[in-house]
């Protein structure tokens, strides 16, 4: 069967999730493009979104509908040529409205698993957990022809464990879109052993016609961003446990943040993304991760004591941010979670907070936020310039700063030694790519 | 050569803020100020320099879509607004395009000369913020011939006309010389721009503006020919300003050292059916001041101010050549000379022209006229040109469409 036939019937499980519904979106458009192509005129075409949550799946439906309006107001110029035999689409908005309609019309929305019986394409976007999957994959098996192909988007659970349980002789790959998936312009993928190659072959094409920079990575328990992120995280979680003994958890928590989002220019701070993420899906990637790796040990109490407590992060449908390690105004962080007493203490630039600010000094001449530098042109040259700067800074906030980037590089380092990803540069890719980072943690700044 | 009958003088300028993406305080989720409250505070803002509205005799308004983007027509109704004193005066709305203002302009001018009136309140006005620019387009390209245009035409209709035109200019002229004068245009726009606070890009503080001009166009998302910087935004604003007769002024209580009078005019209207002659010449915007060069005797070699319809930055450098300011072909070298600069031979559209100070579309060519009374009065405060007593003349171009309404107008202080 060709790319184009596949893409005729597809179905996405767990659609109304995080990442479910950001890949219904994408592929929504690209069946969309291909629909409209004069030689599929006659072809039918279904995207079959199922989902055991019904107010998610009616969410789903708004925010498709909201999204794809934004993506044909963005793609207008070529919708315009791919609507040029229309005569009776003459304005941009008449374009688009026809746009939505035809991707809209091919959609259909479900709880119920059995209507994915002709798919020739199944995305697995549901929870985290390995049984769940292999069940999940396992009763579709049942349902579909035996030339179904599946895709998972598992972050951490390996392909091959997945194949084997699930008994699918090769006809799964790992298809890992990153976060939101219509941004992150990453597709890091990883086959089983025996993963057929057909599947390989889609996988390829797929990513590239979503624009998706590829990045491979082998079938390691994380792969190359979880493998990275994971460490990274837990890393500053153990940071701040241990400042802790002088400046409170709230404080050790408050720091580190801070740190790792002014200090090392990224996009967010570890906590903040931790809570974006999700406490739960961080918590289950180091829990399965866990499982699969020997010898280095990645867990953590704190992480477990917040997930126990259900302080979970993540995103309200509407997409504002839960509270979670951070307690969150708007989207922005204005408190940190203290444990022990069970409630957030406010961030207080007047008084603790402020304080705080002033014991991690002054940041070195040079310093941008990474918002300045994300569409820099010059920005190589400002970074090295920071980091350079920041070496020879003596501030508490500078030695932090500084051990946690040696961490983070010598984290990357080590996915190479142990064969997770190929090569330094795979490893920069997927931080680029995946986590809006500005350089990767492989580098020489320091 | 016809000459006026009698003096027309035009004072009481006022613009508003042009708003829009750009200001630092425009936020697209916010509610704005609607289209009544701009022609209001402009209104209000020219009644403020004269004695007493109620010796006001007519009001005309220029406007380009409200109908489209507001959902408002029957704009004249909105004159008696700005001051009771103007309820049952006779009121006109008048409307070509991009060159809705100009029209506005020779409206009033020609209703004063009529005997009809003393004086007239002359306003413009666009609100463009009311939808996303992908829709805006849609809406500006009725500026064009929807019929025969519109369905083969760009998503970005009138960018897309003018990237066509700097194509055929390009080849004939060669792309570096002339993407280097656009990009320069650019550059000087912003740089006016930045000493008008009522400007858009008053605020702009790209350092490298030139750099900016040079970024290659990206035709996947945009046009073939032009990038971003290349355009005027998207803008919300009205401008206004009074006519008077010499008996006109004295009702007023206007001083004439605060007035400037028109000299000449040219007026042209081109078949909006019909595809550009020459796409390397603004053929309508040449005849128009043409016109205005032949009823006055004067020249280019007279004009010490200069504001264009630089809706484009090419736009900018052909009218730079239909104007008779440069030969065809070196437009773009004009502007790397260095002339059309604030401090240049002949300052072009020191207030930031559409490119730094906005495009309110119907409103543009009444702003460009109170730009005019501003700069001959010496009132341009941070962006005062010094006028050139050889060339004590300013001359203004408002253009409709793709070059199809043209009015062309020349003023110098009043005497
Ligand atoms: N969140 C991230 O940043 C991220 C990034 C990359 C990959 N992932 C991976 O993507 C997958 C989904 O994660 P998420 O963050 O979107 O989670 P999520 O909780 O937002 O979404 C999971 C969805 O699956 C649905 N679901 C659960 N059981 C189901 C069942 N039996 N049948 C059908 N639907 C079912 C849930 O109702 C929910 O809508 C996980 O494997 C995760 O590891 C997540």
């Amino acid at each position: 069967m060709t790319f184009d036939e596949r893409l005729q019937n597809v179905a996405i499980i767990g659609a109304a999730g995080k990442m479910g519904s950001g890949i219904a979106l994408l592929l929504a458009q690209e069946m969309a493009r291909l629909k409209n192509k004069p030689e599929n005129k006659d072809k039918n075409y279904r995207l079959y979104l199922i989902d055991i949550n019904l107010d998610h799946l009616a969410g789903l439906q708004q925010y498709l509908r909201t999204q794809l309006v934004k993506a044909g107001e963005k793609a207008c110029v070529l919708l315009r040529q791919m609507y040029k035999d229309r005569e009776d689409l003459v304005e941009n908005q008449d374009c688009i409205n026809q746009y939505v309609e035809d991707a809209l019309s091919f959609i259909r929305t479900g709880t119920d698993l059995s209507i994915v019986k002709d798919s020739r394409v199944i995305f697995e976007a549901v929870l985290e957990k390995k049984d769940l999957k292999v069940d999940l994959l396992k009763k579709m098996d049942n349902l579909c022809g035996k030339d179904t192909l599946y895709l998972t988007n598992t972050s951490s659970i390996p392909i091959n464990i997945l194949n084997k349980e699930a008994n699918l002789n090769g006809r799964i790959s790992g298809f890992h879109f990153y976060n939101p998936p219509t941004v992150q312009k990453l597709a890091e993928l990883i086959f089983a052993d025996n993963t057929v190659q057909e599947l390989r072959d889609f996988s390829m094409e797929l990513a590239k016609r979503l624009s998706k920079k590829i990045v491979p990575s082998n079938d390691i328990a994380g792969f190359v961003g979880n493998g990275h992120f994971l460490r990274d995280g837990l890393y500053g979680l153990r940071e701040a446990t241990k400042l802790a003994k002088d400046y409170s958890l709230p404080g050790g928590l408050y720091i580190i943040n801070k740190i790792s989002q002014d200090l090392l220019i990224r996009p967010m701070g570890i906590f903040q993304l931790i809570d974006y993420v999700g406490v739960d899906v961080f918590q289950s990637i180091s829990e399965t991760v866990a499982g699969y790796i020997q010898g280095e040990d990645l867990e953590d109490d704190l992480l477990k004591k917040m997930y126990d407590k259900k302080i979970l992060g993540g995103q309200r449908s509407d997409g504002s941010q839960k509270d979670g390690f951070l307690k969150y105004d708007k989207n922005r962080p204005v408190g940190v979670y203290d444990i022990d007493k069970g409630e957030y203490k406010l961030f207080d630039p007047q008084g603790w907070s402020g304080e705080l600010d002033k014991k991690l000094g002054e940041y070195p001449v040079g310093f941008y936020a990474w918002r300045n530098l994300v569409a820099d042109l010059k920005k190589n040259d400002k970074l090295k310039t920071f980091f350079q700067n920041l070496k020879s800074s003596n501030t508490l906030g500078a030695k932090l700063a500084l051990a946690y980037l040696k961490n983070s590089k010598e984290i990357g380092e080590k996915l190479v030694k142990i064969g997770v990803a190929k090569t330094a540069e795979d490893v920069n890719n997927v931080l680029l790519n995946g986590f809006y980072h500005l350089y990767g943690p492989i580098n020489d700044y320091i | 050569m016809t000459k006026f009958r009698k003096k027309v003088y035009l004072a009481a300028g006022y613009n508003t803020i042009s708003f829009g993406s750009g200001r630092k305080e425009f936020n697209p989720k916010k509610a704005r100020p609607g289209i009544e409250q701009y022609i209001t505070e402009a209104g209000r803002g020219s009644i403020a320099q004269i004695s007493d509205p109620k010796n006001i005799d007519e009001g005309v308004i220029s406007n380009f879509m409200a109908a489209r983007f507001c959902k408002q027509g029957n704009l004249a109704g909105f004159i008696p607004e700005i001051d009771p004193a103007l309820e049952y005066k006779p009121s006109t709305r008048v409307e070509g395009a991009c060159g809705s203002g100009g029209l506005a302009l020779v409206t009033s001018m020609k209703t004063v000369l009529s005997d009809l009136a003393d004086t007239v309140l002359t306003l413009g006005v666009e609100v463009q913020n009311t939808v996303k620019a992908i829709y805006g387009a849609d809406i500006l390209a009725g500026a064009g011939h929807y019929a025969s245009e519109r369905k083969e035409g760009h998503a970005y209709f009138f960018p897309a006309k003018f990237s066509d035109r700097a194509g055929v200019y390009y080849q004939k002229f060669g792309y570096e010389p002339t993407r280097k004068g656009m990009a320069l245009w650019y550059e000087q726009m912003i740089k006016n721009a930045r000493k008008n606070p009522k400007a858009q890009e008053y605020q702009n503080s790209i350092e490298d503006l030139f750099g900016a001009g040079m970024t290659p166009p990206n035709p996947k998302a945009f046009v073939e020919n032009l990038n971003i910087y290349d355009c005027s935004k998207v803008s919300d604003g009205a401008s206004a300003l009074i006519f008077a007769s010499e008996e006109g002024l004295k009702k007023l209580g206007i001083d004439k050292k605060d007035a400037i009078e028109v000299v000449g005019y040219g007026q042209c209207e081109a078949n909006l059916t019909k595809q550009p002659e020459d796409p390397t010449r603004l053929l309508t915007t040449q005849k128009a001041a043409e016109k205005a060069y032949q009823m006055t005797g004067l020249g280019p070699k007279d004009i010490g101010l200069l504001e264009v319809h630089d809706c484009f930055t090419i736009t900018g450098i052909l009218a730079l050549e239909a104007a008779g300011f440069a030969k065809y072909g070196e437009g773009a070298a004009l502007v790397e000379s260095g002339k059309t600069r604030i401090d240049g031979e002949i300052p072009t559209n020191p207030g930031g022209g559409l490119i730094g100070f906005g495009h309110y579309v119907g409103g543009t060519g009444v702003r460009q006229a109170v730009d005019c009374i501003h700069e001959l009065t010496g009132k341009a405060n941070g962006y005062q040109v010094k006028i050139n007593s050889n060339r004590p003349y300013a001359l203004m171009i408002s253009m409709g469409g793709n070059d199809k309404t043209v009015t062309a107008m020349i003023f110098k202080k009043a005497e």
